[in-house]
C-alpha cells in the first residue's frame, strides 16, 4: 500500500515538474501578460515532435531538447505577431496558430507520430551519469527537477529585472507602459515568446519521457495549464513573483496528483479531459459562487 | 540650429476623423504653436474643440494628417509611435487608472516612470538607491505613500492613484508635462491636493507644461499663458501680461468674439 502512495507521489512529482514549464507557459501569457495564448496545444507538440525526429536522426538528446525550446520561441513568435502587427485578436491569433501547427507537427513527424524506442534519450544520458538503471523515476526526477529549477531561477530573476517589470506591467496597464517609452509590442512579443519556449521544452522532456511523439500529445494541454495555474492560485494564495512561479507548479503536481489518482481507480484515460475540464469550470465557478451568496458585486464576465 | 527658443513647435497640424464618411470631424485645423521652455500653458475650450486631440498628438497617440510637423526640443518626432513620443512627454490622464498599473506595488510603478526615455537592460529594475529617489520624490505629497512602496497601487485611492501618476509622469523630467483634464474625476477637495502637488512639481522642476481643463477658473488661476480651443482652432491666446486681471466674464466675451457665438450654448459644457 505504501508502495503504491510513494510510486504515485513521486511519479506525480515528476509530471508536476514537467507540465509546471506548462503551467509557467500559460502564467506568463495569461496572467502577466493577460493574452489568452492557446498556440500551447501546437507549441507542445512542436517541441516532443521536432526533439524526436531529432533524436531519430542521430542529433544528441541535450542538443535535441535545446532545439524544442527554439521552435516553441518561434512558434509564440508568429503568434504575437499576429496580434501586434496584424491586429489579430489574441484569441484567434492562438487559435489560428494551434490549427496550422497541426499541419507543421505532421510535416515535421512525416507522420503522425515518432517512436524513440531503442533511441537515446536525454533521460538514458543523465542515467548514464548517474549510473542508474534506465528508466529508474530517480532519473525522471532529477532530469524535470533540474530544468524546472533552472526555468525558476531565471525567470523570477528576469521578471524582475528592468525588461522583465515592464513586461509584467505591459499586462496590466499596456496605455500606461507605452506612455513611459516602452514599445509595449515588443513586450507581447516577447512574453508569447518565452512561454511558448517553455511549452516546447515541456513537450520535448514529456516526448522523451514516454518513448515516442504524438500528433495528438498537445490536445488539451492549455486547459491542462490553465487548470495548474488556478489550482495553484486557489491553494497557495501566492504574492510575490517568487511564489507565483512556484504555485504554477505546485497547481500543476497537484493536478497531475489528481490525474493519476483517478486513473488508478480505474477512470478510463479517454474520460480525463472531460474531467479536466470540469475541474476548471468548478475551480472558476466556485469563488463566484461565494461572492453571490456573499451578495458582493461581480464583475461581468470577460469576453476577449 | 533652430531659429527661436520653442521647445515645442507644431506647423500645420491637422487631424479629420472619420475621413471621407458622412461622419467626417475635422477635430484640429491647421494649428500653429509654438512653445516656449518653462511655459506652463492652460488650454480651454468646450467638449469637441479639440483639446484632448492636440494633446494626442503631440503625445503621439496618432500622427497628424500629412504636412504637419511636431517638433520637440529641436527633433523633429511627426509620426513617430507613442513610446518614441515619451521620450520627451510626460502625461498626465483625466483617469488615475491609465496612468498607474493596479497590480504593481508604488515601488514597481515608479520603477517604471524612472526609466522613461533610457533604454532598459537586464539590472534589477529596483535598487536601494531608486528606492530613495521614489522615497524622496512621494514624501513633498504628505500622503504617507513614501512609506507605501510595496502596498499595491489598486489599493490607493483615486486621489492617491493620480498624484503617484503626477510622479510617474515627471519624476524622469520630460521635456514636456501633458496634463488632460488631470483632477476633473476627483473630488474637489483631493482635487485641489494634486493641483497644489502639480503647481510645487512644475515649479520646482521649471517644466514646460500644458494643461487642459474644462473649468475657467482653474485656467486663469494656473500657468502664464491661456489659450482658447474652437472648432479644432485656437481661438484666443494670451500671454502672462495679457492675461493678468482677467475674470471668468472676460473670458466669455472673449470667447464670444473669436468664436462668434454666443457663450450660453457652450456654457452648460465650460463650467465657470
Amino acid at each position: 500500500m505504501l508502495d503504491i502512495v510513494g510510486n504515485v507521489l513521486s511519479f506525480s512529482f515528476y509530471e508536476g515538474l514537467v507540465f509546471g514549464l506548462v503551467a509557467i507557459g500559460v502564467y506568463l501569457t495569461l496572467r502577466v501578460l493577460a493574452f489568452p495564448d492557446l498556440t500551447v496545444d501546437g507549441s507542445y507538440t512542436l517541441g516532443g515532435a521536432t526533439t524526436a525526429v531529432l533524436i531519430v536522426n542521430g542529433v544528441h538528446p541535450f542538443p535535441a531538447t535545446l532545439a524544442a525550446i527554439g521552435v516553441g520561441l518561434c512558434a509564440g513568435l508568429v503568434t504575437g505577431l499576429l496580434n501586434t502587427k496584424l491586429r489579430l485578436p489574441a484569441l484567434l491569433a492562438g487559435i489560428l496558430m494551434m490549427v496550422g501547427l497541426y499541419s507543421i507537427n505532421l510535416r515535421v513527424m512525416g507522420g503522425a507520430n515518432v517512436s524513440l524506442l531503442r533511441q537515446v534519450t536525454a533521460f538514458d544520458k543523465v542515467a548514464e551519469v548517474l549510473g542508474l538503471s534506465h528508466g529508474s523515476i530517480v532519473v525522471s526526477i532529477t532530469v524535470a527537477l533540474a530544468i524546472a529549477a533552472v526555468v525558476f531561477f531565471i525567470l523570477n530573476w528576469f521578471l524582475r529585472t528592468e525588461i522583465g517589470l515592464a513586461l509584467r506591467a505591459t499586462g496590466d496597464n499596456e496605455q500606461m507602459v507605452r506612455s513611459l517609452g516602452v514599445d509595449t509590442d515588443k513586450n507581447v512579443l516577447m512574453g508569447c515568446a518565452i512561454a511558448n519556449g517553455l511549452v516546447g521544452l515541456a513537450g520535448a522532456v514529456v516526448a522523451q519521457g514516454q518513448g515516442f511523439a504524438d500528433v495528438g500529445m498537445g490536445i488539451g494541454m492549455i486547459v491542462m495549464g490553465l487548470a495548474s495555474v488556478i489550482i495553484g492560485e486557489a491553494l497557495f494564495r501566492p504574492r510575490g513573483m517568487a511564489r507565483l512561479l512556484l504555485a504554477a507548479i505546485g497547481g500543476a503536481f497537484c493536478y497531475r496528483l489528481f490525474i493519476t489518482i483517478a486513473l488508478r481507480l480505474g477512470m478510463a484515460p479517454g474520460d480525463l479531459k472531460l474531467i479536466t475540464a470540469v475541474l476548471v469550470v468548478i475551480a472558476l465557478a466556485v469563488p463566484f459562487i461565494r461572492k453571490k451568496l456573499r451578495h458582493e458585486w461581480i464583475p461581468p464576465a470577460v469576453r476577449w | 540650429m533652430s531659429q527661436n527658443k520653442s521647445l515645442l513647435q507644431l506647423r500645420g497640424i491637422a487631424k479629420i476623423f472619420s475621413k471621407g464618411t458622412i461622419d467626417e470631424v475635422t477635430a484640429l485645423d491647421n494649428i500653429k504653436l509654438d512653445v516656449n521652455a518653462e511655459d506652463y500653458i492652460t488650454i480651454i475650450g468646450s467638449n469637441g474643440a479639440g483639446k484632448t486631440t492636440l494633446l494626442n498628438v503631440i503625445g503621439g497617440v496618432f500622427p497628424p494628417e500629412r504636412g504637419g510637423k511636431v517638433i520637440i526640443s529641436g527633433n523633429d518626432i511627426t509620426g513617430f509611435s507613442e513610446y518614441k513620443h515619451a521620450t520627451y512627454v510626460g502625461r498626465v490622464y483625466q483617469d488615475p487608472h491609465i496612468g498607474t498599473a493596479a497590480k504593481m506595488t508604488v515601488e514597481e510603478n515608479l520603477a517604471m516612470a524612472v526609466l522613461r526615455g533610457q533604454p532598459r537592460g537586464l539590472r534589477p529594475a529596483t535598487n536601494k538607491q531608486r528606492r530613495e529617489l521614489f522615497r524622496s520624490a512621494l514624501a513633498p505629497l504628505s500622503l504617507g505613500l513614501e512609506d507605501r512602496l510595496n502596498a499595491q497601487v489598486g489599493t490607493l485611492s483615486s486621489g492617491q492613484r493620480q498624484a503617484v501618476a503626477l510622479v510617474m509622469a515627471t519624476i524622469s523630467k520630460p521635456a514636456l508635462l501633458l496634463l488632460d483634464e488631470h483632477t476633473a474625476n476627483l473630488d474637489p477637495r483631493t482635487a485641489q491636493l494634486v493641483l497644489d502637488l502639480t503647481e510645487v512639481i512644475v515649479q520646482r522642476e521649471k517644466m514646460t507644461t500644458i494643461m487642459v481643463t474644462h473649468n475657467m477658473e482653474l485656467a486663469l488661476r494656473y500657468g502664464n499663458r491661456l489659450i482658447m480651443m474652437h472648432e479644432g482652432k485656437i481661438v484666443v491666446d494670451l500671454n502672462q501680461k495679457q492675461r493678468a486681471g482677467l475674470t471668468i466674464d472676460d473670458l466669455i466675451a472673449a470667447f464670444e468674439q473669436a468664436s462668434g457665438r454666443r457663450f450660453i450654448e457652450d456654457n452648460i459644457l465650460l463650467r465657470r
